[in-house]
């Protein structure tokens, strides 16, 4: 039974479902599909997953269909399911449903009901093609696929310029990395002929080192990661992609596809395992976009936007994790931020849906007691994301720091410090969220206080299967399942000792960052008032994002603007090829009219040419031959 | 003068008189004439060749060419046929549409 190519063709069948008769068989087959199918496959995996554990733990492995044969190399779209596919496809497939449900009642108004569900369910695909496939190539598939769906689901409402622009902006941002990602892949089959990842796993783990650099095969992964992750430098489209409806954001952009990156880097660990200077490049490049991202988070005003920042952040994090060799410890945080990352963006979402479509936080507050679940699913992800016990955040988020101070693969006080600073930020922006939508004096125009409202079931439903999976998603201890396949580095001797003081300023931190917002923010944010205007130069540059947005633009865009017109449409384009074809033609006809001019019609003037023309022929023949 | 020079003498004449009659003649029929008188003259150089070098193949040539030559009237002279049909004149000077 191919159980497991049936995973990824379930929501395809959906797209293609949804794609082609949604709209003439109305939102209830719609519903039906696009949620049934996605259930559906979220069954098959824990099926699969059953099946792993009866089989010891053995990889399932199941080749669907030969796609070339080329001499010695054969190219197989083939499955591999293992203790990291099965984490990954559980978290893709169960947040996503969850997601799907969530969109029949946020997206019930919208005209493209049909289609968000059939680009929904076509994401699902290609996400589950890249967490199963076995071979680069399928992964890429889906890798780009997703960056596909993305575009496709950022520029929904793409009659709004600005909406589709954003998502232009991901997909070429994304093309990047992606160059790098290419260029690794071709590296590693030149070296070794194959392109299945856990054969190139074993043989960067054999005795004999292979033939190729590690740390550059590393770095050029990394980039492609950089690019479907949103590290820097490659962050610049997250923010962006908000322009999306807010399910999408909770899926997409927080919950799986951006954790894709993180993903890769784990597969292919083997890699990273050898390569100690592209993990550092991963550990800092991790660590400097979490604490960056986490200042721009602080002064956002837009719910969504500000999400968005934690998220880039976190995913920072996940990569300082990756960075310090504890493969299963940033999987375990992408596993919990997707549940508390989703419930945030959903209870954005309903915040927006019940606001009717406001996202300015400074004009919200005091929405606790209008719509007391959503608020209560927001506040229990807020804790979560902040690193509060017993929640799940608390759990992933300490053993990052901890690893990034004592792991014996690049673990350092420095990591740690910044790493440190980033949670306490990140529980600061995020409390300060809380307090600015729920509590406090409420700043909404009247009008739009009149008509607040609770949101439909579907919608509150699944924000408190979220909110739940948040508080205890933690007890499951992920890296400890995942150790057998990913093991977690060794402990520096030395600072082995440190581990409780640690775990109890990790607490400290998350409370600490709650108390400062909690200090800020509480008295209509009088205080925060005071302190604007001796901050307003950091609070600029803050929320100009660091002006790299500007920067990018500037360095790149316009000479790339500058060459495309200049060089390649004017020189190029209008000079040369347009001026080749007119030349040509002009040339051709010009000589047309000249010639024309014997062609007198009288058949006597032809035959004396023919005549002249033999007697040259014999003329020459005479001379030469 | 020997009988090859002779030969190829009546040729060239016969080559010739044909070329001049297309040249300069008007009357379509007479054109089409003239240029068998060419055809000929090139045949008897033909044979004349095959015979001085012994060849029986240079001959045998000379009726595939009579062959053609045949071909070529029956299609020649229904286009005549033709072109007197439109204008009632066999004078070329009237056919002098197609030109550039």
């Amino acid at each position: 039974m191919k159980l497991l190519a049936l995973i990824p063709l379930l929501p395809l069948a959906g797209f293609l479902l949804n794609g082609l008769l949604g709209r003439r068989l109305g939102n209830g087959f719609v519903s039906a599909v696009g949620c049934g199918l996605p259930v559906l496959a979220f069954l098959a995996t824990v099926k699969c997953a059953f099946d792993l554990a009866a089989g010891g733990y053995t990889p399932l492995s199941e080749t669907a269909y030969t796609w070339a044969v080329v001499g010695e190399s054969r190219f197989e779209v083939s499955f591999w399911f293992d203790r990291l596919t099965a984490a990954m496809a559980l978290i893709v497939t169960g947040v996503g449903s969850l997601i799907h449900v969530y969109s029949t009642g946020y997206m019930k108004e919208d005209p493209g009901y049909a289609r968000f569900f059939a680009y929904l369910n076509l994401f699902l695909f290609f996400m589950l093609l890249l967490v199963l496939g076995r071979s680069m190539l399928i992964l890429f598939v889906g890798w780009e696929g997703v960056g596909l769906a993305s575009y496709l689901l950022i520029g929904f409402w793409f009659d709004d310029p600005e909406k589709a622009a954003a998502g232009k902006k991901a997909f070429v941002t994304n093309r990047v990395g992606d160059a790098g990602f290419l260029l690794g892949m071709f590296v590693l089959y030149a070296t070794f002929g194959t392109l299945e990842m856990d054969r190139i796993n074993a043989a960067f783990g054999a005795a004999t080192l292979p033939a190729v650099s590690a740390s550059l095969v590393g770095i050029l992964l990394f980039v492609g990661a950089t690019g479907k992750s949103a590290q820097i430098p490659l962050h610049v489209w997250l923010p962006d992609a908000m322009a999306g409806p807010t399910p999408v954001s909770a899926l997409i952009h927080a919950a799986t596809m951006v954790t894709a990156g993180v993903y890769l880097v784990a597969r292919m660990s083997g890699i990273y395992l050898v390569a100690p200077e592209a993990s550092n490049v991963v550990a800092v490049i991790g660590v400097l976009t979490a604490f960056f991202a986490a200042t721009i988070a602080v002064v956002q005003t837009d719910i969504k936007r500000v999400l968005a920042y934690s998220t880039v952040s976190q995913l920072g994090l996940m990569f300082v994790a990756l960075g310090v060799g504890a493969y299963g410890v940033a999987i375990f945080h992408v596993y919990t931020h997707a549940f508390f990352k989703a419930c945030l963006f959903l209870g954005a979402g309903a915040v927006i849906h019940s606001l009717g479509g406001e996202q300015d936080i400074r004009k919200m507050g005091g929405l606790a007691k209008r719509i007391p679940i959503t608020f209560w699913t927001f506040a229990i992800a807020t804790a979560a994301i902040a690193g509060i016990p017993p929640l799940a955040g608390f759990f992933s988020k300490d053993e990052i720091l901890w690893f990034a101070y004592a792991s014996g693969a690049g673990g350092s006080t420095w990591l740690w410090a910044l790493a440190a600073l980033t949670a306490l930020l990140t529980a600061f922006y995020m409390f300060r969220l809380l307090w600015l939508t729920f509590l406090g004096a409420s700043r909404m125009d009247p009008q739009v206080e009149h008509h607040v409202h609770e949101s439909p079931p579907a919608m509150t439903g699944v924000l408190a299967v979220l909110a739940v999976l948040s508080a205890v998603g933690g007890f499951f201890a992920l890296p400890h399942f995942l150790e057998p396949q990913l093991a977690l580095p060794t402990v520096q001797p030395e600072r082995a000792s440190m581990q409780t003081p640690l775990v109890a300023l990790a607490i400290a931190i998350g409370f600490a960052g709650l108390a400062l917002a909690a200090w800020f923010y509480a008295r209509g944010g009088e205080r925060a008032a005071r302190l604007a205007p001796s901050l307003a130069p950091i609070q600029r540059v803050l929320a100009g994002k660091y002006y790299i947005d500007e920067l990018y633009a500037a360095v790149i865009g316009r000479p790339l603007g500058w060459v495309s017109e200049h060089v390649f449409l004017r020189l190029g384009d209008r000079v040369l090829l347009d001026g080749t074809l007119n030349g040509l033609a002009a040339l051709a006809s010009r000589t047309a009219g000249l010639f024309g001019r014997v062609q007198t019609g009288s058949l006597h003037l032809y035959a004396f040419l023919v005549l002249l023309g033999s007697l040259v022929c014999l003329a020459w023949v005479w001379r030469h031959v | 003068m020997d009988k090859v020079t002779l030969l190829l003498s009546l040729a060239f004449a016969l080559f010739t008189i044909g070329l001049l009659g297309v040249i300069v003649r008007r009357n379509v029929l007479v054109m089409l004439m003239c240029m068998e008188l060419m055809l000929n003259g090139v045949n008897l150089s033909l044979v004349t060749f095959a015979h001085q070098m012994g060849s029986t193949v240079g001959a045998v040539l000379v009726f595939l060419v009579f062959v053609v030559a045949t071909a070529e009237i029956a299609i020649a002279i229904p286009i005549v046929l033709l072109l007197v049909r439109n204008k009632r004149t066999l004078d070329l000077a009237a056919y002098t549409e197609l030109k550039g």
